[in-house]
């Protein structure tokens, strides 16, 4: 980037400045022609306005130096292309196919500022009607900022761009905007062939019926709704209790409903569930309550006549205190400059503890960590529930089942696991991320699946070698909500997305239109880059676990969690049942109890729990466990500091290991296949490929995101240390030496 | 308090852990008779007594006491709760309750150990049980107070290689490149006699004549005059340290210590400043020429004078006990993270980073520069020897770590005897202050930001933290060189680092990367800064205290290893049947390798 002054031949451009204030710029060189560069544009993508020169300042100096280059744009995105040619060195290995360093996807705008002389105010939408700022601040959803400055191009040209940013990135607009639906119309690839074959979609009978074996539940599939004429909240397919009856299953549009998540080794099970709002007092009340109380009872058949409820509601933060906590802790990240940044260093702590952002992730672990307690040591059933039965039910049902099943921690699990719970199970993507800027959708929108990714993430930074993908997938996969070119990410619903398609698709002769997964991963990175989304540290489960700790399983099977509890259970239900069912009537009543516990009780007991597994050798293909002591609760560094350049650690950061091990596992890897490949042909040459080596000690903290091209020899060196500290009192006065005087005076 | 755990105590000698796995089976014959003694270690006292452990509540056992430690363990709970404290960590024994108090375990010993954990006995109230224990404890715990010797002197702890050769001053210049044009090595403090807390061999300016040596020295605080600590290979920048320059109230000037910085400005090819980095905040600095002290005013021409606002060893004392509170014995869970920031810790650790980054940001770019704070053994330290960490990869490694505790903190005379109190039972002396704690933890912060950049690990930090209190080498013991000298510690104790050099291995970053002559820059803000959780709470059992990655990637190596034999073996094997079968190797073999194969990696 800071390739020194323009190309040989071609003169009077200036075409980049250094070290000179952009006021040295002649007026005289800036009318000459030019000729603007766009971004190669993808299938479908529009160009709706450009200017040239603006300037882009870098963010990495105090000095405000910049490039010169072409603003666009499109119906995809917000792109700057530099004037100057793209290095060949700047050919980095995690560069996104679909967007550039410098190219925002609308959909990740963030907030714009405009930059008026020293004053720096937010954009709303609508016609800037008095004045155009001479600069352009732009905040995205991945916590990069630009700052672009349009005082060089013509006037016209520069209202023209910034009242188009404006409209195109903040303005309401219908879902058929959305760049997805002109890309898949014109993308030639069939995104089916891309898919990742192992992740299931949870979109047929065939994924449920598999999913419910994986587990070994003995729930029932439902195809009822395959019409949507059940629900128009809930999937196609899905799974209940057996002893639901026919015809409970269409009174209140599927609210009230026990749906089927998970089950447990032991035979118990999880369900969610859209409450009914039992607390009215009108005449529907004493009908959603008897209705409730059938539900409950069908969920407590399904395994001992147990079952616990749980309102979400009652005890975790709303949609709204997620949303605006997440404001305030974002903030700390959308840094402008770098006094801003050490200033804010100083009261870091404080500030973090305020936003209040770590202490919810903290109670949806907590809340999800009681709920394993109910099903891994109590082997009661669990249904929880929330209003709609879609938004903390996902967080809170996805956390349970990663940290009890370590099919979830896998990639594939994983992806999976995001297929049932949050995209068959109906999360409000659309409305909660409000990716068409409705503005009475505003009050809907909050980042519930991000926080769900932070959850996972304290539980990744925690049990490592528990899980198959990485931060940096998780990093990506947060980034990848607001690039508006994946269906997964789109809709509030499996029934919102099949009509949006359906009545969107008639003049293609195609079919109904597709868009791609977030899952087709290739549609972003190349395979070598997506090899950062493994973790290297994990391990695989040994395929023949000889240690006869527990009855032998074949190998796709899923793995007990706790043994001790497990055991308690004996493997044939039967017997149990018959004695059981003569204690039917005393069970159900006693059994069918909601928590009554006080938070603070609940803490103590899960605790114990904590304890007691923590206590036990650490099996990482088992039940994981999340600490929730404050210093145990960390901040995801690499999504929130990955562009911040005052807290790059060049040449260090955990990536420096982290790197060293992925290097280590390749080698094994290398040798392995070597091996296996000797054992079949005794005459092969013993050749074995030198593993080629990243430098780990070249990485920077911000690998693999942003990629300073610029080695920074110069330390990063707090400004406003000494307000920092205010000690107040004698202490600070007094001399190190108490009470002795100086030998020579 | 939390219920039902137990605590899992790491052991505080952690290279006893081979002999406490002795049976503990013989129990009943004599009180404890498997458990570890050291050479030289002899048992004064054993009694039941009740631990009363923050954790998981009271647990009954035995107590033994020797001239080194503390030794309990549990006789009924089940895992069993052992742990041993050498008696040099005890900063305070008092006695809780009275013969008259009520409620249970009421009456017995409250101990305050130094390496941020309490212990508490109870023991029962009849006939005094408690008298002739905590008089043992206090005898033995603070043996300085009572005539006694410190136990390092009773060892008789012999390790295969010798920690006293370590570090050799002149080698160490030679290693810089020392003597040459600019700089000479002087024996003029040979006998202590120009400055008796500085090392012996001094580097100073090849122009600065002995006689302007001495002169200075009337002019520093106690004598302690610039001298070299480290020079840049190749730009030959220098870092020099002293102590405050005794301007007082009336602002005197003294032209031959102007004079002589000017010397090591000139000894660098004519830069055209030094920078001097007083490690003060600008106001204590001013507040010392109250007593006789100062800072290098106007008059030092060609100097540059930049204040580091790092505090000083009161508040750095209060600091830590602010932090204790909040770890030991629980974690203070409602606001974490603003009562970690109300105790100041990390930002101080922030300040003493940042101070030394700007040190090393000067000396690379070319510019020599002089580090003093008021006595130049405290703040100076810190500074000196974590910009040397960041410029010079030797330092980084196990050996060259030692050699710059050696020659930075003993040898320029950090006073580790009254900052830590050896054997002393004053615990409240405002000397003490956990200064050297400080530096350690910058050092760890440091090696959390560059994983692949130290050749040690976390282990020996730990390990120095433990025996920086534990009396059991000699090698923290006394204030400066000549009173180790006078004390003769050399000859009749063993040195830390003869126990670190016996079991190399323990203490090897596995991750560590040579790369000589890299600059290293930690990032000095909050962000990156983080509590030392397996130092400052390593006490709670609900803190896992183990690297997951470091045990995978032994456990590749290993993997790595074994597939690169089984090559080899395939090769050898493989070559004499392939001329006469090639397509069909031999049966048995590749069975037996199959099974390998599914090795989990």
């Amino acid at each position: 980037m800071l390739s020194l002054g323009s190309g040989g031949g071609k003169p009077v451009k200036p075409s980049f400045v250094s070290y000179v204030t952009p006021e040295e710029i002649k007026s005289t060189e800036r009318e000459t022609s030019r000729k603007e560069k766009h971004p190669d544009l993808l299938p479908g993508e529009v160009v709706f306005c450009s200017t040239n020169p603006v300037l882009k300042y870098t963010q990495d100096d105090v000095s405000q130096r910049g490039i010169f280059g072409t603003l666009v744009c499109t119906n995809f995105r917000i792109a700057f292309v530099s004037d100057e040619a793209p290095s060949e060195e700047q050919a980095q290995l995690f560069k996104n196919k679909l967007y550039g360093e410098n190219d925002i996807p609308l959909t990740c705008v963030d907030h714009i500022y405009g930059g008026y002389d020293e004053k720096k105010k937010l954009i709303t939408g609508g016609l800037v009607r008095n004045k155009y700022p001479s600069k352009i601040i732009i905040h995205c959803k991945d916590l990069r900022v630009f700052q672009f400055s349009l005082t060089y191009a013509k006037e016209e040209e520069a209202k023209k761009i910034f009242q188009g940013i404006i409209h195109h990135s903040l303005e309401p607009k219908s879902l058929k905007c959305i760049f997805a639906f002109s890309y898949c119309e014109k993308a030639t690839a069939t995104p089916e062939i891309h898919r990742t074959p192992r992740t299931v979609m949870f979109d047929t009978v065939e994924d449920w019926t598999q999913e419910m074996k994986r587990t070994k539940g003995n729930c029932k599939v439902v195809s009822a709704n395959e019409n949507f004429s059940l629900s128009q909240k809930l999937p196609q397919f899905f799974i209940m209790p057996t002893a639901v009856l026919d015809e409970d299953m269409t009174k209140f549009e599927g609210k009230g409903l026990p749906i089927w998540c998970w089950s447990h080794h032991s035979g118990c099970a999880l369900f969610k569930t859209a409450s009914l709002p039992l607390m009215q007092e009108d005449g529907y009340s004493q009908a959603y309550k008897i209705y409730m109380e059938r539900m409950l009872n069908a969920v407590a058949q399904t395994h001992l006549y147990s079952v616990k409820t749980e309102e979400l509601s009652d005890t975790l933060p709303t949609i709204q205190d997620i949303q605006q906590s997440y404001s305030r802790f974002k903030q700390f990240f959308l840094i402008d400059n770098t006094t801003e940044f050490w200033l804010s260093d100083m009261k870091w702590f404080s500030s973090l503890e305020n936003s209040g952002w770590l202490d919810i992730i903290r109670q949806c672990l907590q809340k999800a960590v009681e709920v394993v307690e109910c099903l891994e040591k109590e082997n009661t059933n669990v249904l929880i529930m929330e209003e709609a039965g879609s938004d903390l039910c996902c967080v809170i049902s996805s956390l349970v089942q990663l940290m009890l099943d370590p099919y979830c921690r896998t990639l594939a699990g994983f992806q999976s696991l995001v297929q049932k719970e949050w995209v068959a199970g109906g999360h409000s993507f659309l409305d909660r991320c409000n990716h068409v800027h409705q503005k009475d959708k505003e009050q809907f929108q909050s980042p519930v699946f991000l926080l769900f990714l932070e959850c996972v993430w304290q539980l990744l930074q925690q049990h490592g070698p528990a899980f198959q993908f990485s931060e940096t997938y998780l990093t990506v996969l947060s980034d990848s909500v607001h690039v508006p070119v994946f269906g997964t990410f789109l809709f509030n619903s499996p029934y919102h997305r099949a009509t949006v398609m359906k009545n969107d698709s008639p003049q293609t002769q195609r079919g109904p239109l597709n868009c791609p997964e977030v899952w087709d991963w290739s549609l972003q990175f190349e395979r070598k880059a997506q090899d950062l989304f493994t973790n290297p540290l994990y391990a695989e489960k040994p395929k023949q676990d000889k240690g006869a700790r527990r009855t032998y399983r074949p190998k796709h099977q899923r793995q007990l969690s706790l043994p001790s509890s497990a055991f308690k259970t004996p493997p044939k239900k039967g017997f149990f049942k018959e004695e059981t069912d003569s204690l039917k009537k005393m069970l159900r009543v006693k059994r069918i109890s909601r928590w009554l516990h006080s938070p603070d009780s609940a803490q103590a007991s899960t605790r114990e729990f904590y304890e007691a597994w923590q206590r036990k050798p650490l099996d990482y293909h088992s039940l994981i466990l999340p600490c929730l002591d404050g210093p145990a609760m960390r901040v995801w560094m690499q999504r929130y500091l990955r562009w911040i350049h005052e807290v790059q650690i060049f040449g260090g950061g955990a990536i420096t290991v982290m790197s060293k091990l992925a290097d280590l596992v390749g080698e094994v890897q290398e040798l392995r296949r070597e091996l296996e490949r000797q054992a079949c042909r005794a005459d092969s040459n013993h050749q074995r490929a030198a593993a080629s080596h990243r430098s780990s000690v070249r990485l920077s903290s911000s690998f693999p995101f942003a990629t300073s091209r610029v080695w920074s020899f110069k330390p990063a060196i707090p400004t406003s240390l000494l307000q920092s500290l205010m000690i107040t009192g004698g202490l600070a006065d007094q001399d190190d030496e108490d009470g002795e005087t100086l030998g020579v005076v | 308090m939390a219920s039902a755990s137990i605590p899992a105590y790491s052991s505080n000698a952690l290279e006893n852990s081979s002999t406490k796995n002795a049976s503990r089976e013989s129990l009943k014959m004599e009180p404890l008779s498997d458990m570890p003694l050291l050479p030289g270690e002899e048992r004064v006292i054993d009694k039941d007594i009740i631990y009363i452990c923050p954790f998981s509540g009271a647990v009954k056992g035995k107590v033994v006491i020797t001239n080194y430690r503390l030794y309990f363990r549990s006789v009924e709970a089940e895992p069993v709760v052992t742990f041993d404290v050498p008696l040099g960590t005890i900063s305070r024994v008092e006695k809780m309750g009275g013969a008259s108090s009520r409620g249970e375990n009421s009456y017995g010993l409250d101990i305050t150990c130094k390496d941020m954990r309490n212990l508490r006995f109870a023991l029962k109230q009849e006939g005094h049980s408690r008298r002739d224990i905590f008089d043992i404890l206090f005898r033995h715990a603070f043996p300085l107070s009572h005539g006694l010797q410190l136990f390092a002197f009773l060892s008789q702890e012999k390790f295969e290689e010798n920690g006293w050769n370590v570090y050799n001053p002149m080698q160490e210049f030679r290693r810089q490149g020392l003597p040459n044009d600019s700089w000479r090595i002087t024996f003029l403090n040979e006998n202590y006699e120009l400055c008796d807390t500085y090392p012996a061999l001094l580097a100073v300016p090849f122009k600065a004549s002995d006689e302007d040596l001495r002169k200075v020295a009337t002019f520093r605080s106690r004598g302690r005059i610039p001298v070299l600590s480290w020079i840049h290979p190749e730009k030959q920048a220098v870092i020099t340290r002293c102590s405050q320059p005794l301007v007082g109230m009336s602002g005197k000037r003294n032209r031959d210590d102007e004079r002589y910085l000017d010397l090591i400005r000139e000894a660098n090819g004519g830069t055209s400043k030094l920078t001097i980095f007083d490690a003060r905040p600008n106001v204590n600095a001013v507040a010392n020429k109250a007593t006789g002290g100062g800072y290098e005013g106007e008059d030092y021409q060609n100097a540059e004078l930049v204040f580091l606002d790092i505090h000083n060893i009161h508040v750095m004392r209060e600091s830590l006990k602010k932090l204790k509170d909040i770890v030991y014995p629980h974690v203070e869970e409602a606001h974490w993270l603003s009562s970690l920031e109300s105790t100041h810790w990390l930002e101080h650790v922030k300040l003493v980073l940042a101070g030394a980054i700007q040190v090393a940001d000067k000396v690379s770019s070319g510019q020599s520069v002089l580090v003093h704070c008021s006595d130049g053994w405290d703040r100076t330290a810190q500074l000196t020897s974590l910009s040397m960490l960041m410029l010079d990869s030797f330092y980084r490694t196990l050996h060259g770590f030692q050699v710059l505790l050696q020659k930075e903190w003993l040898g320029f005379g950090h006073k580790f005897g009254s900052r830590i109190g050896h054997g002393d039972k004053n615990h409240a002396d405002a000397d003490r202050s956990p200064i050297f704690l400080q530096f350690i933890d910058c050092v760890w912060q440091m090696t959390k930001q560059f994983p692949t950049a130290f050749e040690f690990n976390d282990r020996l930090l730990l390990t120095v933290l433990d025996h920086l209190y534990s009396c059991r080498f000699g090698t923290f013991l006394y204030n400066c060189e000549s009173a180790r000298d006078a004390n003769e510690v050399k000859t009749k104790t063993v040195s830390l680092w003869s126990l670190v050099n016996s079991d190399r291995s323990s203490y090897i970053n596995p991750f560590y990367t040579m790369e000589s002559s890299r600059v290293l820059y930690p990032v000095a803000s909050m962000r990156h800064l983080e509590l030392w959780v397996g130092y400052y709470i390593r006490w709670n059992p609900r803190i896992r205290h183990q690297s997951p990655v470091e045990q995978r990637y032994r456990e590749l190596l290993a993997l790595k290893d074994q597939y690169l034999k089984k090559l080899e073996e395939l090769q050898l094997s493989g070559s004499a049947p392939r001329l006469s079968n090639s397509t069909a190797p031999s049966p048995a073999s590749p069975t037996q390798r199959v099974t390998h194969m599914h090795t989990p990696f």
